[in-house]
């Protein structure tokens, strides 16, 4: 009995269960979203103060912006921040838009998950119709106070005044003010949202400041007025009179679509025929593609698209992904294969591009091959069965249209870094559109380089998604890791592995897409999607590739006015000695020396000023193109500055035998003819251009 | 007659005495030979003129003075110089003051033959410092720069030193049984003193007139202070001798001296230097020349030369002990091995004794005979010495 006194019985079951079925239904409730992100604000970007009140003042902005943007109205923003009293803080965005109909105030400024956004795909700032109503939210929590807003919608109609609050629980708007409270407002047209918050202001890389002088930089057509809590009004005047083309609304595209996303499609196609359906939700599907698609998947394009089972689901988007998938020249991939340890499946997936595992077998076995084959055993005739069979299995559909897609465009993206950044040398470059997961994505990079820009600190990465910056986690960024992957070094930067280049630099990197795959709702960060760093890096390579161009000649010009001077200098010393000794006038023996001087050091022909910068870059690309003599931009707009001198004697003088030319010892223009020369400086940004 | 590369014309060996020379009594009067040397630097900077003229850099072309330039001529006993020249451009980042330098230097040389003043090369260092014009760079940083540019001009124009008017300080000196004239002073080398006959820089027959000795052989010491002891004891008097040091490396003057006391006074010379590779190579430099003034060999070495020691192999010959040796350092190791590379050093005993010197790793002063006693390098080492056999006790 002892023994049994010590060993404690576990705690008999108690008799019947702790809670019903009845009793647990009864609190099974919906949860509103609005509660929800009460309890998970950090989801939406308020996880801090000061992150608050940027959050606040991103959300209201990128509303102003796109209503602008909608509506086809060059966009000028006044943004206040004001320190009501201790870290509490009034933000007031007032914009010049189309103004918002009464009815509809309230909910958009205090309803989460409403708004025009969410339900189309084409380029927006917002997505969700989260953000503002949040913004909203968040002052109300922490202050108490309503959202205000004001917002007329033309010329001769009422000002009409809200305030107006969420109710967390049902997620619903609720007016604390007369429906009818109208004010004057001199504006015929336009929206102020004003919000009270608790937060913080701050400086640095995730300051309200910076953020809007970044949102200056990706949006050249916008004027913005700040009045920072502290200190003077900024003002940013607009350098594009052009609105971005509108963003056309657009449909998937094939090549990205997921399988569940097709089954989910077809399953709610009712009667409808899969042709149909698929000319209907996806955009460059044409009847003719649309019934080859059908026929590579053995499907009957007039079969009514909810009774088609899976694994003809499965061929029709094995079909429809098939002709994104790409395979190195056949004879490359032969040899790669030949000298391969795994199967021939591992290395399709390995050496090709677009392909999945599904797809990569389907297309094997149509080439009357195993997946699992080992890799030595394929023959070239089997690499060419293999080649066959995919050409056979892809259906031909054009890239998704590029009027879905606004980038900033090259020319103003340099204009946007110039307004921000006093550097010596801008360039951009703008890639043809692309598709990850069936949405089309344009992205273009830019740098600025020299300058007033920090020398010894890493690269100023600007990230961007819609044309809005993202400041906060830059690390989880795709953007980021794509800026990582590029070897700066080969464009004369510094850079340790895995580490930003250091140097006077500034990144631009901007991702447009109709849905910005963004890591979390907070948006902060892009997510990793394989075909948008490859984007961004190759957009990078060509930015560098030009940077790494400059930088050469740059050093070049450095290195020959070096010389020029050397010579200068000694000719003054030389000519009195050779004066001296054949009694030739002094001032002729120097003449002589400076004239031959040119043929002795290649300097380049100065910068034209005043050029307009859409016609230096103009001038620049043709140049580029080969343009062997200035091109009319270059000469013509540069009336003050004589025309530059001809370059003569462009190599290295004849009888000067190669051994007794400049020591090898680093000399870079060996290689920089006259030619290529003038194209590199046409590049050059004019030093007192622009005002 | 001093033998040159190339007689310039109208340059002949029998006008020399009688055009050439500076002394001050003669300024103003440009003699034949002046005039030669002042058409060429003219050439030089007109050939300049006329290049820069055409658009194209204008070239210097100088001898090249290197190893890599010259050769040995074994009949001869001579280092002669070879025919590689390198150019030296004005549009050229490394050349342009090098070639700014040596029209500086040209000029310079140019005022003073008009002149018809000499002065050291460390004068015409001063004389052509200045600071580049608009620049706080100097034409010239220190004599190190202006020395070779000189050496450059000499060859690239063909003229002498003195030619240029120019001389170095006085080095070494000398004592002995004879009586010369130095620029109109007779002057008696037996009473000199402790301190001997100062050898000025420029020794040609205008300027130094052997007049009557008795001498029998010329006696070079490498080390002023070996020379002392000697001159102390009146070795030359008692062995009727010339007494030469070189306070090291013997310079061009007293070169110059050695071969013209050979040549017209039919003296042998022997040579005597410290036991190590540097002591050697003053030798071979009395003896067949020098890579750096390689055109110059023809008028100053003396291939008859003998060398007395110390040689390596001295030490067992005269029982000096260990304890007097020093350790060779590492500086020492590699100049042996260059030593052993040149081709006046490929003689079967030279090459024994720079092996012997390398294999036991021990260097002699000349100061190291006297542990053997004070008189004993006097009374006992040169006597014997003189005395031996060829590649015994002296080497060629």
């Amino acid at each position: 009995m002892t023994t049994e006194a010590l060993i404690q019985e576990p705690e008999a079951p108690k008799q019947g269960r702790r809670a019903s079925a009845e009793a647990m239904g009864a609190k099974q409730r919906d949860i509103s979203v609005s509660e929800f992100f009460t309890k998970n604000r950090h989801l939406l970007g308020f996880d801090n103060p000061a992150k608050a009140l940027l959050t606040t003042i991103k959300e209201a902005v990128d509303n102003a912006l796109d209503a602008c943007e909608e509506a086809g109205i060059l966009p000028t923003l006044d943004v206040t921040v004001e320190e009501v009293s201790d870290g509490r803080y009034r933000v007031r965005v007032e914009d010049n838009g189309p103004g918002i109909v009464k009815e509809q105030i309230p909910k958009i400024f205090a309803k989460l998950l409403y708004g025009s956004k969410f339900h189309r795909l084409r380029q927006s700032r917002g997505q969700q119709g989260i953000g503002i109503s949040a913004a909203g939210m968040y002052g109300h929590l922490t202050t108490g106070r309503p959202v205000v807003v004001v917002s007329k919608i033309g010329k001769g109609r009422p000002a009409w005044r809200v305030e107006v609050r969420i109710d967390s629980r049902t997620n619903e708007p609720k007016q604390l003010n007369d429906k009818n409270d109208t004010v004057t407002w001199d504006k015929d047209h336009g929206t102020s949202v004003e919000i009270e918050l608790m937060g913080l202001y701050r400086g640095g890389r995730t300051s309200v400041d910076a953020y809007l002088e970044q949102t200056v930089v990706a949006n050249p057509h916008l004027e913005l007025s700040y009045k920072p809590p502290k200190g003077p009004l900024v003002h940013f005047p607009r350098v594009s009179e052009l609105l971005p083309p509108e963003a056309q609304e657009i449909k998937p595209h094939p090549h990205g679509v997921e399988l569940g996303m097709l089954i989910k499609i077809l399953h709610e196609s009712g009667r409808k025929h899969v042709g149909q359906t698929l000319m209907e939700e996806f955009s460059r599907v044409t009847e003719a593609v649309a019934n080859e698609l059908c026929k590579r998947a053995g499907i009957d394009p007039n079969a009514v698209g909810s009774r088609v089972d899976a694994a003809k689901i499965e061929a029709l988007h094995a079909a429809m992904v098939a002709s994104n998938a790409a395979l190195p020249p056949i004879k490359k991939f032969a040899s790669k294969v030949a000298r391969s340890d795994t199967n021939l499946r591992e290395e399709v997936l390995e050496e090709g591009t677009g392909f999945s595992p599904t797809l990569a077998d389907l297309v094997i076995r149509r080439a009357g091959l195993e997946p699992t084959l080992k890799a030595k055993l394929v023959t070239p005739m089997m690499v060419e069965k293999f080649y066959a069979a995919l050409h056979e299995s892809q259906v031909k559909i054009l890239p998704p249209p590029a009027n879905c897609i606004v980038p900033v465009g090259e020319a103003l993206v340099m204009e946007g870094l110039r307004r921000r950044f006093k550097g010596e040398f801008f360039t951009s470059h703008t890639r043809p559109p692309a598709v990850y997961r069936g949405n089309p994505f344009v992205v273009e990079a830019g740098v600025a380089f020299g300058g007033t820009l920090s020398k010894d600190d890493s690269a100023d990465v600007l990230r961007f998604a819609n044309r809005v910056p993202l400041l906060y986690q830059p690390r989880a960024c795709a953007i980021h890791e794509a800026v990582l992957k590029v070897d700066w070094k080969s464009y004369g930067l510094q850079q340790r592995k895995g580490e930003l280049p250091v140097g006077p630099l500034a990144i631009f990197v901007h991702l447009a897409s109709v849905w910005v795959p963004f890591t979390s709702e907070a948006k902060e960060a892009v997510a990793h999607y394989d075909e948008v760093v490859r984007e961004i890096r190759l957009a990078l390579m060509e930015c560098g590739r030009k940077l790494g161009a400059w930088v050469k000649a740059q050093q070049a010009e450095r290195w020959e006015t070096q010389r020029k001077s050397l010579f200068e200098k000694y000719i003054v010393e030389l000519a009195a000695s050779i004066h001296s000794i054949t009694k030739v006038s002094e001032e002729s023996v120097k003449a002589d020396f400076h004239n031959a001087l040119p043929n002795h050091v290649r300097i380049a022909v100065a910068p034209v000023e005043g050029s307009a910068p859409a016609a230096l870059e103009g001038a620049a690309e043709g140049a580029a193109e080969g343009a062997e003599a200035p091109t009319e931009e270059a000469t013509s707009a540069g009336d003050s500055s004589p025309p530059p001198p001809p370059l003569r004697g462009a190599g290295r003088p004849s009888e000067m035998p190669p051994e007794l030319s400049d020591d090898g010892d680093g000399n870079p223009f060996e290689d920089v003819t006259p030619g290529n020369k003038r194209q590199l400086v046409l590049k050059m940004r004019p030093k007192s251009g622009r005002k | 007659m001093a033998p040159r590369k190339k007689t310039p014309a109208g340059a002949t060996p029998a006008t020399k005495t009688a055009d050439g020379g500076a002394t001050a009594g003669e300024a103003g009067v440009i003699g034949e030979r002046d005039r030669v040397t002042l058409q060429k630097i003219t050439d030089l900077a007109f050939n300049a003129l006329a290049e820069v003229r055409r658009g194209k850099n204008p070239a210097l072309s100088i001898p090249v003075r290197a190893l890599s330039n010259v050769s040995f001529d074994q009949e001869a006993g001579l280092i002669r110089l070879g025919e590689s020249r390198q150019s030296r451009n004005f549009f050229h980042l490394k050349q342009a003051k090098l070639f700014m330098q040596t029209f500086l230097i040209a000029e310079h040389c140019k005022k003073l033959i008009e002149a018809g003043a000499t002065t050291s090369i460390r004068d015409i260092y001063y004389g052509a410092k200045h600071s580049v014009a608009g620049t706080k760079e100097n034409t010239f940083e220190e004599q190190a720069e202006s020395d070779p540019i000189i050496e450059d001009l000499e060859v690239t124009i063909d003229a002498l030193r003195e030619e240029l008017h120019l001389r170095a300080e006085n080095r070494g000196a000398m004592v002995g049984p004879m009586t010369i004239r130095d620029t109109g002073d007779t002057i008696d080398l037996r009473r000199m003193g402790s301190g001997g006959w100062s050898i000025p820089s420029i020794v040609e027959d205008n300027r130094i007139e052997f007049m009557k000795t008795e001498a029998e052989y010329i006696l070079f010491i490498e080390k002023g202070a070996v020379w002392a002891r000697l001159n102390e004891d009146r070795f030359w008097q008692k062995n009727n001798c010339m007494l030469l040091h070189g306070s090291g490396m013997a310079a061009r003057g007293t070169r110059r001296l050695l071969r013209r006391m050979h040549e017209e006074l039919k003296l042998p010379v022997y040579v005597l230097t410290d036991n190590d590779p540097w002591g050697f190579y003053i030798y071979s430099v009395i003896k067949q020349g020098s890579i750096n003034l390689a055109y110059e060999s023809m008028r100053m070495a003396v291939p008859q030369a003998r060398f007395l020691g110390l040689m390596s192999s001295d030490a067992e010959r005269f029982n000096l002990q260990p304890n007097v040796s020093m350790a060779l350092k590492d500086e020492d190791s590699a100049r042996i091995e260059q030593l052993m590379r040149y081709d006046w050093f490929a003689a079967k005993r030279w090459q024994e004794e720079l092996a012997l010197m390398k294999k036991t790793q021990k260097k002699y002063e000349l100061e190291a005979l006297s542990s053997r006693g004070i008189r004993f390098i006097t009374e006992e080492y040169i006597p014997q010495k003189l005395r031996g056999r060829r590649g015994d006790s002296w080497l060629d």
